[in-house]
């Protein structure tokens, strides 16, 4: 099991230094470039000049990226240019996860509380009406581009029915105060329980949309795993013994069909940041997927840089702690 | 998971061929014979083949140039600019004054091509990776997997976006290298599995005690035997091409306007116009999820067809 970790470990360092690599040479291709993005285009060529110094723009590639990752070490990944300019590319992006971070973490809760009693009741009853209707809600929610269906929602809800919230992540006239940028969590912790009530409404339309995916993975994925469970001799068994259907269902059944959800479920965190670079754009969330579309437009490496690390290596560890998991309860696992 | 299967199948075959004494039911005809019968298959099939039929004969049934400007001539500068629909025009026309219906109708061509020429090129790439990785193994593999686990570490649509920034002028071109590049990690790394168990399985062995050489062994036992989850993969892959596009035009990284329209851009365009002209993105978004989910029910009923648990 140690010598598991220590490979997987190493695989995750692999990534990071591999990534990081290709994430300079590639951010430095991009056309155009900070030095135009910060003076525009009819800067003269002497101030061009002064900013391509200041920012060691001038300095070999491996120079450049060697200081980059001296600094990056330390958490310095240079200062923002464009998304918001003159701030730490660092704090840019610690300001803005937290938003993110919630509305990933509601949309992948409603996915579970939704998809796995549903998956687990249309495995059991395969062939039903529940199970062919949430089949065919699952293939459509597929079908359904996300940032339409977070038009959908918005236009619906809050347009013509005013009942959620349009945008943003909550109402400017609540003067809430904010410790942690989690506002559902500052309003619990400060005890002002109508701020943490208004940032959950901001947070539910975007967060439907953006669950969908998820949704219908999860969804499919404990449907099949309940079906393959069903099969297995000991379930046979279990029955036969004449355990109750509680002892069954509890036991034999859910606790085995988990294993390949808990998997699914670590899989879709890359879907659910891709989902969150489009629906924050349509609910304008200044989250790090709003960042991330700002600063391709406008060119800022640093906080490209450090957002697209973080998401990969939030991804990339998420993933083996679900492996790791997965190996401590499976040891034919670790062999390979 | 993948060897579990590819064993199951084998093993099947076998049992097929021993049961009835006959050479055995090939597993091409005996998925065949499940899909005739699959009401997913036949759906998904009847729409692609319906988009398929509408996209040739699109230069027939559209009336209008999709570049024409209705504004100009036909319709008043009065309503905000987008023409309503009319007796010549029955849907109207879209922010910039020009013939919806028309436009929707040619959109089905550049949508269809974009997400084939993406998912074939994501294949050819990944169908690269995942033999080179799954033939040589050893330190081949282990190069090929690292690439392709950093290219799976980042979040699809940011690869894509990536991507996508890197070329100067937005254009089609752009959109489709774009969507490939995404599919190229998830072809390869599904191939490589399907490979490595290909390359441990008896037949395998068999051709290689016999001596037949590396690559005839690789391209004649191995490939055939592993591509079935690949094919499947494919037509999943084409719904969600269509979809990443779409992601992209909305992310204003798609191709720039053109007189050749696709639904992907005009979905992606109509979104200033959402709250005052919903319809013009209706259209085109309820194209692209009809098309969508067509290529989801063909490529589930395929996976469905080719799993040998349900073989009988």
């Amino acid at each position: 099991m140690l010598r598991y970790t220590v490979r997987r470990l190493g695989q995750l360092v692999i990534v990071a230094v591999v990534l990081s690599i290709l994430l300079f040479g590639w951010l430095r291709a991009l056309p155009g470039g900070p030095v135009s993005a910060l003076l525009g285009e009819r800067a003269t060529e002497e101030s061009r000049a002064q900013l391509v110094e200041q920012l060691g723009l001038n300095q070999p590639l491996y120079v450049q990226y060697w200081k980059f990752v001296q600094r990056a070490v330390t958490g310095d990944f240079g200062v923002s240019t464009g998304v918001q300019p003159g701030t730490p590319a660092m704090e840019v992006f610690l300001q803005r996860m937290p938003a993110t971070l919630e509305l990933s973490v509601l949309a992948l809760l409603l996915a579970v509380a939704v998809g796995v009693p549903l998956g687990y009741f249309a495995g059991r009853r395969q062939g039903g009406w529940l199970d062919n209707l949430s089949i065919t809600w699952s293939l459509i929610g597929v079908a359904v581009p996300v940032f339409f269906l977070a038009f959908l929602l918005k236009y619906v809800f809050a347009i013509e029915l005013g009942a959620l919230p349009a945008s943003g992540r909550q109402e400017v006239s609540i003067n809430a105060t904010h410790a942690t940028g989690f506002y559902t969590l500052d309003g619990m912790l400060t005890g002002e329980w109508d701020a943490a009530w208004d940032a959950f409404l901001h947070l539910l339309l975007p967060a439907v949309a953006l669950s969908t995916i998820p949704f219908a993975v999860i969804f499919r994925i404990t449907r099949a795993s309940v079906l393959d469970v069903l099969e297995e001799d000991f379930v046979r068994t279990a029955r036969s013994k004449g355990l109750s259907a509680r002892v069954l269902r509890g036991r034999h059944i859910l606790r085995n069909a988990m294993l390949p959800v808990v998997t699914t479920i670590g899989l879709q965190t890359g879907a659910l940041l891709s989902g969150a670079v489009l629906t924050e754009q349509v609910f304008n969330i200044t989250g790090i997927g709003q960042a991330l579309s700002l600063g391709f437009q406008r060119q800022d490496y640093a906080v490209l840089q450090v957002v697209i690390l973080a998401t990969a290596m939030v991804y990339v560890l998420v993933n083996l702690v679900v492996d790791l998991t997965y190996a401590a309860i499976d040891p034919r696992l670790r062999e390979r | 998971m993948v060897p579990g299967t590819q064993r199951g199948k084998r093993i099947d075959e076998l049992a097929e061929s021993g049961s009835d004494g006959s050479a055995g039911i090939s597993l091409a005809a005996s998925a065949w014979r499940r899909l005739r019968r699959s009401p997913t298959f036949l759906v998904g099939a009847g729409i692609i083949v319906a988009f398929v039929l509408l996209a040739l004969v699109s230069p027939l049934l559209a009336q209008h140039d999709p570049a024409l400007r209705l504004l100009e001539d036909q319709v008043s500068r009065a309503d905000n600019s987008i023409p309503a629909p009319q007796e010549d025009f029955p849907l109207g026309g879209d922010q910039y004054g020009r013939p919806l219906l028309s436009r929707l109708l040619l959109g089905s061509q550049q949508t269809l091509l974009v997400a084939l020429t993406a998912t074939v090129l994501g294949l050819g790439g990944g169908l690269t990776l995942g033999i080179l990785a799954g033939a040589f193994g050893g330190w081949v593999d282990t190069v090929v997997m690292r690439v392709v686990d950093v290219l799976l570490s980042v979040p699809s649509l940011l690869l894509a976006v990536s991507i996508g920034a890197l070329f100067q002028q937005q254009s089609r071109f752009t959109v489709i290298i774009a969507v490939a590049t995404v599919q190229i990690p998830i072809f390869g790394r599904l191939l490589r599995g399907t490979m490595l168990a290909q390359r441990a399985s008896d037949h395998v062995l068999a051709a290689r005690a016999l001596g037949v050489k590396q690559r005839s062994v690789v391209f004649r036992h191995m490939l055939p035997n592993a591509l079935g989850p690949v094919v499947v993969q494919a037509t999943l892959m084409l719904a969600v091409a269509i979809i990443d596009a779409a992601a992209l035009s909305f992310l204003g990284l798609g191709a720039a306007d053109t007189s050749t329209p696709e639904w992907g851009q005009m979905l992606g365009s109509a979104q200033n116009f959402f709250d005052t002209h919903p319809h013009l993105a209706f259209w085109p978004a309820g194209c692209i999820i009809v098309v969508a989910l067509g290529f989801t029910l063909v490529g589930e009923s395929l996976r469905d067809a080719l799993d040998p648990k349900k073989r009988r």
